[in-house]
């Protein structure tokens, strides 16, 4: 908890729940009759409505990206390292909206939340919904507030899918996508890792084919492992190994299989924690999404002719330890990018911490992330 | 204005798409994209560029020549593709060249020339690497490995079939020199040359 506010945080901030009427037809082919979604904003939006910026969040994340819900949070929101004021996505100049995803579990209509033909969770009966559904309800929310077009739509990881997603479905309705530590589509070591959390969960005796709040239970084990086993993929070797090397918890082996490294600790932890917090469906749910998303599938596997609706300037970041979308990924887009003879730029950022480095804010990144967004400030009066 | 920029504007035409080879803080393609409409990009490798351009609005690419290459650009896919002040930088000129040339129809090149009097007198009278403005390093530290006149240059580009369009010399400060007109090799600091393939 903080005792008094940094200064540049964005303060307490107040989520807002917006109700939406109209059915929502997704890729999938079902619809979602209403549904609601969870939506933070920090900074004003100014009178030509210009200055807006929408954060997608990752795998895991939500609509609480920055500032504290009360003054007992022990931590801010998830990217409040890169939104604040006088921070790369600068409050004072910018309109920033941040909302829980569809499908997600933090206020968003998904899997815990009540099926209206039933009158219990949906469940496993919540539709599997992919990152152009996401991008479609962003652009209805975007409707709602009175934004005709982002000045910036930015995302790091999945997030960075969104971004990408925007360009191509609303191009006259975004300035600029920022995708960071992203990539165009995932590989077949992508899909896999995803498949072993799935394994994991679907395995779990509580999972009970996802039906598991009749069943009053939680298939903690199997989320648990999930996110061991995301968790190993967001971090690099050399970061684990500066975190936690070899160290024992005690003093000398115990010949147990019990967690005698520190690592392990942590990792158990880590799962622990999260499969408290977080709903199994949704997480089977964000995996799928991530696994189907490639918006060059339907152009033949050609990303370049996707990218030629697309109008919107990129900025385009890897990170040099992300061993789960490895800078190659990321120049992956902007090649395509090139070829479609779109305004890019791109920077690889030497950083240690593997994927999570796009959420900790080395001086290279932090500089990068500022200066692009300034210049966007400036060519939207912000 | 720096004389060089002048001399390059002239030969991009309106609506240009254009790749700069080491791009700096993106001044060049800045000054294209007011004046000329160009479009394009700027690949760089140093950091403090790279976000200066980003921050101007110039899109710019971090990749280094040396070790990535330019695999990632298809052929012909600019008009004309741009090195100023890179080429002695780069481990293989030569490849460089081709590269340009494959990339695009036309490439314009400077580099400073290695024989300027200045640097001679220097290197005859003190026995040491020259510096000047155009070269302002220690041989030790400094960026610039493949060194060359412009007689060098053009013994190259006949070698390799590549035909010199124009040349125009300027001094270290990238300003017009008439003396330089009649004996560049000794008396040009700078050389802008603008090169296409000889048509076979």
């Amino acid at each position: 908890m903080p005792d008094s506010l940094p200064v540049d945080s964005v303060g307490v901030v107040t989520p807002q729940t917006y109700h939406f009427e109209t059915p929502i037809e997704l890729a999938c082919g079902q619809a979602l009759e209403r549904y609601d979604l969870v939506v933070e904003t920090y900074g004003e939006l100014n009178a030509d409505r210009s200055n807006a910026v929408l954060i997608c969040h990752a795998l895991s994340g939500h609509h609480h990206a920055a500032g504290y819900h009360s003054m007992d949070d022990r931590k801010p929101g998830w990217w409040d390292t890169c939104i604040g004021p006088g921070k790369p996505v600068d409050t004072n100049r910018f309109f920033v909206v941040c909302l829980n995803n569809l499908g997600g579990c933090h206020g968003s209509t998904g899997p815990i939340s009540t099926n209206p033909a039933t009158g219990k969770p949906y469940g496993p009966d919540f539709p599997v919904v992919t990152v152009g559904d996401w991008v479609k309800s962003q652009a209805l929310l975007a409707d709602r507030l009175g934004i005709d077009c982002w000045a910036a739509v930015v995302g790091g990881s999945l997030g960075g899918m969104q971004a990408l997603q925007w360009s191509l479905d609303y191009p006259d309705r975004l300035k600029h996508a920022v995708a960071i530590a992203s990539s165009p589509r995932l590989t077949a070591q992508n899909i896999a890792f995803n498949e072993v959390a799935r394994q994991a969960i679907t395995s779990d005796r509580e999972f009970h084919d996802g039906r598991y709040f009749d069943f009053d239970t939680l298939p903690r084990r199997g989320l648990m492992l999930a996110r061991m086993v995301g968790h190993i993929t967001y971090l690099s070797d050399a970061s684990m190994g500066e975190k936690f090397g070899r160290e024992l918890r005690d003093q000398a082996y115990k010949f147990g299989y019990d967690a005698e490294f520190q690592v392990e600790s942590y990792l158990r932890y880590q799962g622990e924690r999260f499969s408290e917090i977080f709903d199994a469906n949704t997480y089977l749910l964000m995996t799928r999404a991530l696994d189907y998303f490639d918006p060059a599938y339907e152009f033949g596997g050609d990303l370049s002719k996707a990218l030629a609706k697309a109008t919107c300037e990129f900025l385009v970041l890897s990170f040099s330890t992300d061993w789960r979308f490895t800078p190659a990924r990321s120049e992956e887009m902007v090649n395509a990018m090139i070829a479609a003879r779109r305004r890019v730029s791109y920077a690889e950022i030497d950083a240690p911490w593997g994927h999570d480095a796009f959420l900790i804010p080395t001086p290279r990144y932090t500089d990068i992330f500022t200066a692009y967004m300034d210049r966007v400030a400036r060519e939207v009066g912000a | 204005m720096r004389a060089d920029l002048e001399i390059i504007q002239q030969w991009v035409k309106p609506g240009h798409h254009v790749l700069d080879l080491g791009c700096g803080d993106g001044t060049l393609l800045d000054y294209l994209k007011r004046e000329r409409n160009a479009s394009g990009f700027g690949l760089e490798i140093n950091p403090d560029h790279i976000t200066t351009c980003m921050n101007r609005g110039v899109s710019v690419i971090e990749q280094n020549l040396d070790t990535q290459g330019l695999d990632n650009f298809e052929d012909n896919s600019f008009d004309i593709v741009l090195m100023t002040q890179a080429l002695q930088a780069v481990r293989r000129p030569d490849k460089v060249l081709d590269e340009m040339l494959r990339l695009g129809d036309e490439g314009i090149v400077t580099f400073p020339n290695f024989a300027h009097w200045r640097l001679r007198w220097g290197l005859a009278l003190s026995g040491r690497m020259p510096e000047s403005d155009a070269l302002p390093y220690k041989w030790y530290n400094t960026p610039n490995i493949r060194l060359c006149t412009f007689k060098d240059f053009e013994a190259l580009c006949r070698e390799k079939g590549i035909r010199i369009k124009s040349r125009r010399v300027v001094d270290g400060q990238h300003q017009n020199n008439w003396l330089a007109r009649f004996w560049p090799n000794l008396l040009g600091e700078i050389a802008i040359y603008r090169i296409t393939r000889e048509k076979t």
